[in-house]
């Protein structure tokens, strides 16, 4: 039997890093936790911040993931507003910016992304509460925004903007947006919304770089705007790992079980692990994923003799305009796409993604529960595809 | 132990319902999660605390009554 640990340190207190640490607790641990958060804030949630955040629908205090009660009665050791800026795991210590030097037995890392800039300056990104914050006091109606990349970041961004009267134009390099994620029909259904909702969205456009009054294209055009938010992906928070030993490779790479070293696992955005459901590596920035694999790592440091391996079926939403989009499974690398149900062109439509032969996922857009939640089943049970 | 949903939080993934199927369901148009019971049963509770872990959208919460 391994020993248990006696001090378990978690860095990143985001969705991930405290799911780690709140299953801890509810599975009896009752030594250290110390929980390490790079922002000066309690955990909050993300999503809503290209939403109600956005939109200005909400004060950021309903972001909280948790009551300070709740939390408080976790007894963390809670140490916010600093960066852990190196690890030896063979010493099984994490420095942190403020000089402090922490001994673990156990280490989740649940860094996070950040979001990738464009060369210059004055541009918007979103991925903070600030950030959030900063653009819904710059945009109003009659704003002219433009929003670099129309990924799900920027396409939501797009339409709380439109909601609040600006003016957006969107730039995407791709020829569909979302092609690469959701399918070339899917993300021509996606964007059609855009453009009927008074979206000026402009494909196959490079933007080489931004400033406080435009964004600057490939070939020298120079796109005026009173606002410019980059929405380009985001890359994953290892810098501090550089040279620790551990596997990077577009995020911290993990076995099936989520273990990066002995002692060592990783949750959410950061994390590169195996998925023995699709037999492939995946880095999911999902927030149903955070707090899933958060979970997972709590449980499988705790049962290390006895480890399970993290299969689950991602899911992920957006929301845009009048549309709820739901997805189940993993989409990437899709080969064929049949709708299932309803109408692409009414934009309310199940489709199901065959990967081999397989049902990989599903994406619906305005469709009941009860029609979605069998083929979440399905994905999970490795249904063929000629069974659909 | 009492449950609560704040149901303008709820983003409609329906995690609760795979996680304690006989305390939550979703609402047939657009998805929203409704509690089957407030106080739900001591076999329930592990359940209940493993949708309040995996909701997305931090929309629900065990209290003692």
């Amino acid at each position: 039997m391994s020993p248990t640990p006696r001090r378990i340190l978690v860095v990143g207190a985001s969705a991930a890093g405290l799911a780690a640490a709140e299953t801890l607790r509810r599975e009896g641990y009752e030594h250290e936790i110390t929980l390490i958060g790079a922002e000066p804030y309690l955990p909050y949630d993300r999503p809503p911040l290209s939403k109600q955040i956005l939109a200005g629908e909400w004060e950021a205090d309903r972001l909280a993931l948790r009551s300070d009660e709740h939390l408080a009665d976790l007894c963390l050791d809670l140490r916010l507003g600093t960066t852990a800026t190196g690890l030896d795991i063979g010493a099984r210590v994490v420095t942190l910016a403020d000089g402090s030097v922490l001994e673990y037995d156990a280490l989740v890392i649940a860094t996070g992304v950040s979001p990738r800039r464009l060369p210059g300056e004055g541009a918007h990104v979103l991925r903070t509460r600030g950030d959030a914050i900063a653009l819904r006091e710059r945009i109003g109606a009659g704003t002219r925004l433009v929003i670099v990349g129309a990924g799900f970041l920027g396409a939501e961004a797009a339409a709380v903007a439109r909601g609040l009267g600006a003016e957006v134009i969107l730039l995407e390099p791709a020829p569909v947006p979302l092609a690469h994620a959701v399918g070339e029909q899917v993300g021509q259904v996606l964007a059609q919304a855009h453009v009927d909702n008074g979206v000026d969205l402009r494909t196959g456009v490079s933007v080489t770089a931004v400033a406080r009054g435009g964004a600057q294209l490939e070939g020298g055009e120079l796109i005026a705007a009173d606002e410019v938010l980059v929405a380009v992906g985001a890359v994953p928070n290892t810098e501090w790992l550089v040279g620790s030993g551990l596997t990077l490779d577009n995020g911290v790479v993990c076995d099936e079980y989520c273990v990066a070293a002995p002692g060592v696992y990783a949750a959410g955005d950061v994390a590169r692990w195996h998925n023995p459901l699709f037999d492939t590596s995946m880095r999911i920035e999902h927030r149903t994923n955070a707090a899933e694999q958060g979970m997972a790592v709590a449980r499988n440091l705790l049962n290390a003799d006895s480890p399970k391996p993290f299969a689950p079926v991602p899911y992920f939403w957006s929301d845009q305009y009048d549309m709820k989009v739901q997805a189940y499974g993993y989409l990437r690398g899709h080969e064929q796409i049949a709708v299932v149900e309803g109408d692409l062109a009414e934009r309310r439509f199940l489709a199901a993604y065959r990967t081999g032969d397989r049902v990989a996922g599903v994406l619906g857009v305005g469709v009941s529960p009860k029609v979605i939640r069998p083929w979440r089943q399905a994905i999970a049970a490795r249904a063929p595809w000629s069974g659909i | 132990m009492r449950v609560e949903l704040d149901e303008p939080k709820c983003v409609a993934s329906g995690q609760c319902v795979i996680a304690a199927p006989d305390v939550f369901d979703q609402r047939e148009d657009d998805g929203v999660a409704f509690l089957l019971t407030e106080e739900p049963l001591d076999v329930q509770l592990d359940g209940v605390r493993e949708a309040v872990a995996v909701c997305p959208a931090a929309a629900i919460r065990l209290l003692a009554s």
